[in-house]
């Protein structure tokens, strides 16, 4: 199955894809470097400006489609996957892109989520994951960590939270991805891997929220810890992190580990090398359960990709199949199908 | 045939219920009927009525499956007050009908099947056979059972294959007794069972076994006869009305030049409208069956969005789900087809069982001013017509329409003079594609705004949820402009009335009554109206098939009578809105059974408001 992008007649710039509306998102919002990203990457995706549609929910994140000049939904609460599928199944030829929050997606549209990654809807899927509600001023979201005190859980949150990487991959997503607000290269690397997927790609960016839950991802973006707590995937090549990439990342069985480098135990060759395509699960699944561990580092970049027809695609598919075997619908024909009779 | 001469009597119009097991097939075996009957031209209606369980335990009272069928060689409009004929398969199809039938009707039973333990089952004391239960009655008891087991001795079908063909037997038998031809039901079990040949022959056999059994058997000396109908001109044939609403929307699809996204979710007794309209790839359409009742309505807000003729199909719980989408729809001004075929409630209520109850929802049911247009449905052919009218008028207006249908008209047929494509009105829909002085709501005369599709260059805009400054589109907390935009689309869905069709009386413009119904109960009470009539009462008659607008004229109408008699299936939710908007004093006639009016009922209510005495 072919997985190019298709060459743009024009070449635009960001700023084509910037809208007149002022943005009102709070001043060191991470939503901001994430726009930027986006406006950044849209010219490089090979598709004309009118042929994007920017579909969103409820929330901080879901005010995306305001400010890019595009067309854009700011649909209801949780919805925006739904609405994104229709108009996807209905108009194959658009580049259909949602931008969401954990409580939208996770949350009230958790539902439409899976299902959508189920059936290999062909949308991109821009998780803005602050593990808080913003919008609503500072609730518990269902990415939140369990304890967390918040104006909802004073004293502390009982909810486990979700891992949307592994609920993605569960739900066989095709292309599964994270990112990081304050890794602009690598938001727009990502951003074009999932413009260039055939089906639905799904990228989490963590994003700060530097009103409600400042600082949820410093550990992971602060120069004096960022190297010994994140852990590039890159296809191909060895699971490598640490200030002088002196750490790696070995599965003994299922179980991932640190090993150093440096400690004369190990070599290169016992580091786990990542494979975006591998077509087995498993490992995409280890890698986004990291997280669980404190002592691990957290992976960004593309956990998995496997093509199969989309949903769409599959709809388009039978359309013409019938329509081959049946002849084009005649209403005439259909109208007066069946048991007829005459009367004189 | 000669040896066992028969007398035949000609009859005028007959009502028959078939009931048995809800596994019995008994709604096959009155659809083969009805369809029969069609093609000898009678007029007919029929309803069928089935219970919730799809096999529910063997004998139960609950667990009784009916299709009633009404036909006639004069024009019709209901399935039938009271059965003349009653087919009991079991002791509690019997228990469960018998009060319904009329005084002497025939009743033909599967006397196998009144054995201890189904007696037991249908709370049966002593056998009805015997106790003198069924006195005044023409019984018949037939051992259904085993002469199909006979039929078949020589079958390699299983013993419960073998009985399961036992419904052709008493369709074979009624075949017989109305002198209707075999031949369709043979030649549509050959297309259903060709590649299952042992089933094929078994059916076969079974069903000239039940014809011939009536036929050499000394039990019946009368067969009947009821000539065809004298019906207008043209090709017919019988269709229920979620087949009607599924051609129709494939009609408005061609009519339009749109292409079709149903985006629903399956629920009863609406998911036919999904099966046929998904058999229909050929002509474009897409049917997504959606994760739940909300993906269903928002996926085709956003194929709404993309510009296509966006529907969504459902029944009240799912109406209810989909409420909040619908004012989405509504604020983002997109054209949307929102069916709701209507089931008893409330919550899941009376699934199976038609009601009107959801009338106020639909024109009520959203969060802030709201307004919809809503459109019903009278009988099941005119689901065709209004299922067009919906698409027309959502995309002309760019709203969402509200089409109500009801479990009665939708499962229920009737004989359909088939109109060419060339009769039928063009709605062509034009896109905006012209960038100058463009802006999403910039509205025309009847203030809808512009229709555009994602992919037109130059006009790129963003819609939403949010409340859009006029004209502009962006989005605005103006106070002034809220106020504003409220006003206008109300006034958009009020500007509805001056596409509509005026509201017509049957009868005289002015009296001491009018009757005045909507939706699914035009059936009863045009009958009832037209039997009291016939008596010389003098009562008028509106039926409503646009609730919101509704027709300009109407204000007058009402002025003309000093009673106005509103019959409902829920408590009297017309009434309440004509009360509301018109300051007329209504009777409401309400019945919440989840069954179809009688038009008897109707008449009774009528001659007591008009003081006939009924008659007496």
């Amino acid at each position: 199955m072919e997985n190019k992008i298709d060459v743009a007649e024009v070449k635009l710039t960001a700023k084509d894809f910037s809208s007149d509306q002022d943005v009102r998102w709070c001043p060191g919002c991470g939503d901001y470097s994430i726009l930027a990203q986006v406006q950044r990457t849209l010219p490089d995706i090979g598709k004309k400006k009118e042929d994007i549609v920017v579909v969103s929910g409820i929330g901080c994140s879901s005010r995306f489609p305001y400010y890019m000049n595009t067309y854009g939904f700011h649909s209801i609460h949780g919805r925006a996957p739904a609405i994104a599928t229709g108009l996807k199944v209905a108009r194959p030829e658009l580049s259909v892109w949602v931008a969401t929050g954990d409580g939208d997606l996770m949350s009230i549209g958790g539902n439409h989520f899976i299902h959508a990654c189920r059936k290999n809807v062909d949308l991109k899927v821009l998780l803005f994951n602050n593990r808080i509600y913003g919008l609503t001023k500072g609730q518990y979201s269902p990415t939140s960590e369990k304890g967390k005190i918040t104006k909802s859980s004073p004293y502390g949150s009982v909810d486990y939270p979700f891992n949307p990487l592994s609920l993605a991959l569960g739900s066989d997503a095709t292309f599964v991805a994270r990112s990081i607000d304050r890794e602009p290269k690598h938001l727009q690397e990502m951003i074009k891997r999932a413009a260039e997927h055939k089906g639905l790609a799904f990228i989490e960016i963590f994003q700060n929220c530097n009103i409600f839950n400042d600082g949820a991802y410093s550990h992971l973006t602060e120069k004096e810890t960022k190297m010994d707590n994140v852990l590039v995937l890159e296809h191909k090549k060895p699971m490598l992190f640490g200030k002088n990439k002196e750490k790696g990342i070995k599965f003994d069985g299922f179980t991932p580990v640190v090993i150093s480098l440096e400690d004369g135990k190990n070599s290169i060759n016992d580091v786990m090398i990542h494979d975006e395509f591998d077509s087995n699960p498993i490992r995409a699944f280890i890698l986004a359960h990291m997280t669980d561990d404190p002592a691990l580092p957290t992976p960004i970049g593309i956990f998995r990709q496997i093509l199969k027809e989309t949903y769409g695609g599959g709809v388009q598919r039978q359309i013409d199949e019938v329509t081959e075997k049946k002849g084009k619908g005649n209403l005439e024909k259909l109208l007066f199908s069946g048991n007829t009779w005459v009367v004189d | 045939m000669d040896k066992n001469k028969k007398n035949v009597q000609d009859l005028k119009d007959v009502t028959i219920r078939f009931a048995g097991d809800s596994g019995d097939g008994m709604q096959l075996t009155g659809t083969q009927f009805s369809n029969t009957t069609a093609i000898v031209g009678n007029d007919l209606n029929t309803f069928p009525d089935y219970p919730a369980e799809i096999r529910a335990p063997a004998g139960t009272l609950y667990g009784v499956s009916g299709f009633q069928l009404h036909f006639s060689s004069s024009s019709i409009h209901t399935p039938g007050d009271s059965p003349d004929i009653l087919i009991a398969m079991n002791p509690a199809a019997l228990k469960i009908n018998l009060k319904d039938v009329k005084k002497n009707a025939i009743i033909i039973i599967n006397s196998d099947s009144f054995d201890g333990k189904n007696l037991k089952t249908a709370h049966y004391d002593s056998n009805p056979l015997e106790d003198g239960s069924l006195d005044g009655y023409q019984t018949f008891k037939v051992p259904i059972t085993t002469l199909t087991a006979n039929t078949l001795k020589d079958s390699k079908l299983s013993t419960k294959e073998v009985t399961r063909s036992k419904n052709f037997f008493a369709l074979g038998l009624m075949y017989w007794m109305f002198n209707r031809p075999i031949e369709p039901t043979i030649e549509w079990l050959n297309s259903k069972f060709g590649k299952k040949p042992d089933i094929l022959d078994a059916n076969l056999k079974v069903l000239k076994a039940g014809y011939y059994f009536g036929e050499t058997a000394e039990l019946f000396t009368t067969r009947f006869s009821v000539a065809p109908a004298k019906l207008p001109k043209g090709t017919y044939k019988s269709i229920s009305g979620n087949e009607a609403t599924a051609i129709g929307l494939v009609a408005a699809s061609e009519l339009s030049g749109l292409p079709i996204f149903l985006g629903t979710y399956p629920i009863t007794p609406a998911s036919d409208i999904l099966h046929y309209l998904s058999t229909y790839k050929n002509f474009g359409v897409k049917t997504f069956q959606a994760e739940d009742e909300i993906s269903g309505v928002t996926a085709a807000i956003g194929a709404a969005y993309g510009g296509s003729l966006a529907i969504t199909t459902t029944s009240g719980p799912g109406m209810a789900l989909k409420t909040e989408a619908i004012g989405l729809a509504v604020i983002t001004e997109l054209p949307l087809v929102i069916i709701n075929v209507q089931r008893g409630g409330p919550s899941t209520g009376l699934p199976t069982k038609t009601e009107q109850s959801d009338l106020l929802q639909a024109i009520y049911g959203r969060n802030g001013e709201s307004p919809v247009c809503v459109i019903a449905a009278s009988t099941p052919v005119d689901c065709f017509y209004m299922a067009i009218e919906a698409a027309r008028l959502a995309t002309k207006f760019m709203t969402p329409v509200v089409l109500l249908t009801d479990g009665f008209i939708a499962n229920g047929s009737e004989p359909w003079r088939i109109p060419h494509v060339d009769e039928l009105n063009k709605f062509e829909v034009k896109f905006e594609t012209n960038p100058e002085g463009f802006y999403p709501y910039n509205r025309n005369d009847l203030l809808s705004r512009p229709w555009v599709k994602p992919g037109t260059p130059g006009l790129e805009h963003r819609i939403g949820g949010l409340e859009k400054a006029n004209i502009f589109g962006n989005v605005s907390y103006d106070s002034e402009n809220h106020h504003l935009m409220c006003n206008l689309r109300a006034q958009k869905i009020k500007n509805i009335q001056n596409e509509i069709p005026d509201a017509e009386v049957i009868g005289e413009h002015k009296g001491d009554l009018l009757v005045i119904g909507w939706g699914g109960t035009y059936g009863a009470i045009t009958e009832a109206v037209a039997n009291v009539r016939a008596q010389g009462v003098k009562v008028s008659q509106v039926h409503l098939k646009y609730l919101n607008p509704m027709p300009k004229n109407l204000g007058d109408i009402l002025k003309g009578f000093k009673n106005v008699l509103v019959p409902e299936l829920n408590l009297g939710q017309l009434s309440k809105i004509l009360r509301i908007e018109y300051l007329v004093k209504t009777i409401s006639y309400s019945k919440l059974k989840g069954l179809p009016f009688k038009s008897i009922e109707l008449q009774n209510k009528i001659l007591e408001i008009v003081g006939g005495g009924n008659g007496k």
